[in-house]
């Protein structure tokens, strides 16, 4: 099946010269939740801009549906909803009216009933015919994403949608952002909430400095860059590690009751077996064993810097 | 043509204008009757009539024309730079509208404004004076072509505006001054030599003496350099429009 979005050697310099998109090939399937992970000013709210009109590109293409944004404009922004990073709402107007006009600058009919589901499925419909001003900042945000939403969109994009919002409501936004692709629109998320990426997004791309350094599913990037650690907690004081362990990587903690052994998920054999036989011959005996993955946070700093 | 956008950008702009109705409408409208205690009873009652008019009458075309140029351009400007100042105009970009057909959204809008205000203007003016329109077509196609000239005019200056005070300065400082030295409370001949001349290069003055032909065929210039003049004015402010939209100035990066 033909990708949903299919960006060809996108380019965008500024009229200052400042380069911000360097070449970006990237592929977006219909149906999937995608995150672009970087860090601030790596190109993400430009690739952005650029798919949905905001941003004039300097060379390259980049379609929708099919539709070419820059020979096709109108075609190609019809499939698209937006929610920009920063909420941007007429306060004097009502969320209804709020949302009955872009359904309307997108050339679609009204349809209250249709709206009226928006609304109900973002917990807005109380708040219907309250001003803007009068909501709190996750209302304002959920009306952002009625506005998106209300000329049917197959691709959403969402520019940081919890940058600067409270725990709870962060939760709750990953919430509507699940129930909008089991609906199956494909969703297009920027974020450098790192937890947000790999609890939301069915393939992540790491983009830094311009460029799109990697893309993959979310699993297999975790599983192909994870260094795990394994805590061995001693039952008695270790002086010092034996010389019969030195090919393992192990470090003595400062209490002398840990040792903690470091491996590559990468690697073919992890060693521990072996290690744990190792322990036990040179007379070490184990009261407990503790894993931790490392998160994607540190993925993503080894990948930018092994890229870099 | 995306009809529906433009309707959309149509209704939310005179929705706007009847929320806030007292201040759209009644400030003109109290403006004006301070011009016409002032200048049509307290100082025109001391005026000859002005070619065969009396001075109350004589200024209502003026301060008809002044009204709509003030309301078109301030509504036009503010209309669009309210959606840059509060990030919104970000939807216009990516819709599936072009800038044409926003342009007539919001400049249509703010055109309507200013002919809704002209009318109450002009019929607030009945209580004060006799009046009565020789060519009211005529008087209607000036209206229009004013309100939509001074809408664009509007228009631009809203895109180039990145602040209130940028909002402001035009219309304080450029606009203000051309309209009380068109003719609005004079006829050019009343002013002596230098000023007769300069008065000539103003163009609101074929603007106010256009319009005041159509109430009593009484004019500084021919109808028809008025028309003229208002349709170069339009022509102008139509290629500045289409090359902003053109070059993306002061709209996208």
């Amino acid at each position: 099946m033909a990708p949903i979005i299919s960006i060809k050697d996108l380019t965008k310099t500024y009229a200052s010269g400042t380069p911000a998109l360097d070449a970006v090939n990237l592929d977006i399937e219909e149906g999937e939740i995608i995150a672009l992970l970087g860090p601030n000013g790596a190109g993400k709210t430009t690739l952005i801009g650029a798919i949905c009109g905001m941003v004039k590109i300097t060379s390259g293409t980049v379609s929708v549906g099919g539709c070419d944004v820059e020979r096709d404009p109108r075609k190609a922004r019809a499939q698209i909803g937006l929610v920009p990073q920063e909420i941007a709402l007429d306060i004097f107007e009502t969320v209804w009216n709020s949302v009955k006009m872009t359904r309307g600058l997108f050339g679609y009919k009204p349809d209250d009933a249709y709206l009226e589901g928006i609304l109900r499925s973002l917990s807005l419909w109380d708040k219907k015919d309250s001003k803007n001003m009068e909501l709190s900042g996750g209302m304002k945000r959920r009306v952002m994403i009625a506005k998106a939403l209300s000329h049917e969109p197959k691709v959403l994009f969402l520019d940081e949608p919890t940058a600067g919002v409270d725990v709870a409501l962060r939760r709750d936004m990953w919430e509507v952002v699940r129930k909008l692709r089991d609906a199956g629109v494909t969703i297009i998320l920027t974020t450098h909430y790192i937890e947000e990426a790999e609890e939301m997004a069915d393939r992540i791309g790491v983009i830094n400095s311009g460029k799109i350094l990697l893309v993959e599913d979310t699993s297999t990037l975790m599983q192909s860059f994870g260094l795990k650690t394994l805590k061995l907690s001693l039952t008695e004081p270790l002086s010092d590690t034996p010389s019969t362990l030195s090919n393992y990587d192990l470090t003595l903690s400062d209490d002398k009751m840990t040792l903690t052994y470091s491996y590559d998920t990468r690697a073919e054999r992890t060693g521990i077996t072996r290690m744990i036989s190792d322990l036990a011959a040179a007379g070490i005996s184990v009261r407990d064993l503790e894993s931790h993955q490392s998160s994607l946070e540190d993925v993503f700093l080894t990948l930018v810097e092994e890229k870099a | 043509m995306n009809w529906l956008a433009i309707k959309s950008i149509y209704t939310s702009e005179m929705k706007r204008f009847f929320r806030t109705l007292s201040q759209s409408i009644l400030s003109p409208v109290l403006s004006t009757v301070l011009y016409f205690v002032v200048f049509g009873a307290a100082i025109g009652g001391r005026i000859q009539e002005v070619g065969g008019i009396s001075y109350g009458a004589f200024i209502v075309p003026g301060l008809v024309m002044l009204t709509v140029l003030q309301q078109a351009l301030s509504n036009a400007s503010f209309g669009i730079y309210f959606p840059k100042f509060t990030g919104t105009i970000f939807e216009l970009f990516t819709a599936p509208i072009s800038f044409v057909e926003i342009l007539i959204g919001y400049v249509g809008a703010a055109a309507s404004k200013a002919m809704i205000i002209a009318f109450v203007i002009l019929a607030t003016a009945t209580f004060f004076v006799d009046l009565h329109i020789i060519h009211p077509f005529w008087a209607l196609g000036f209206l229009v072509l004013t309100a939509v000239s001074f809408s664009l005019l509007g228009f631009i200056i809203g895109i180039w505006a990145s602040n209130f005070e940028q909002l402001q300065i035009i219309p304080l400082l450029v606009v203000t001054p051309l309209v009380f030295l068109g003719g609005a409370f004079y006829t050019a001949d009343m002013l002596p030599g230098f000023w007769e001349v300069l008065v000539k290069f103003n163009p609101v003055l074929y603007l106010i003496s256009g319009f005041r032909w159509s109430f009593f065929e009484v004019s500084d210039v021919p109808v028809g350099v008025s028309l003229a003049a208002i349709s170069i004015f339009l022509v102008l402010c139509i290629s500045a429009v289409a090359w902003i939209f053109k070059t993306g100035w002061r709209l996208k990066q």
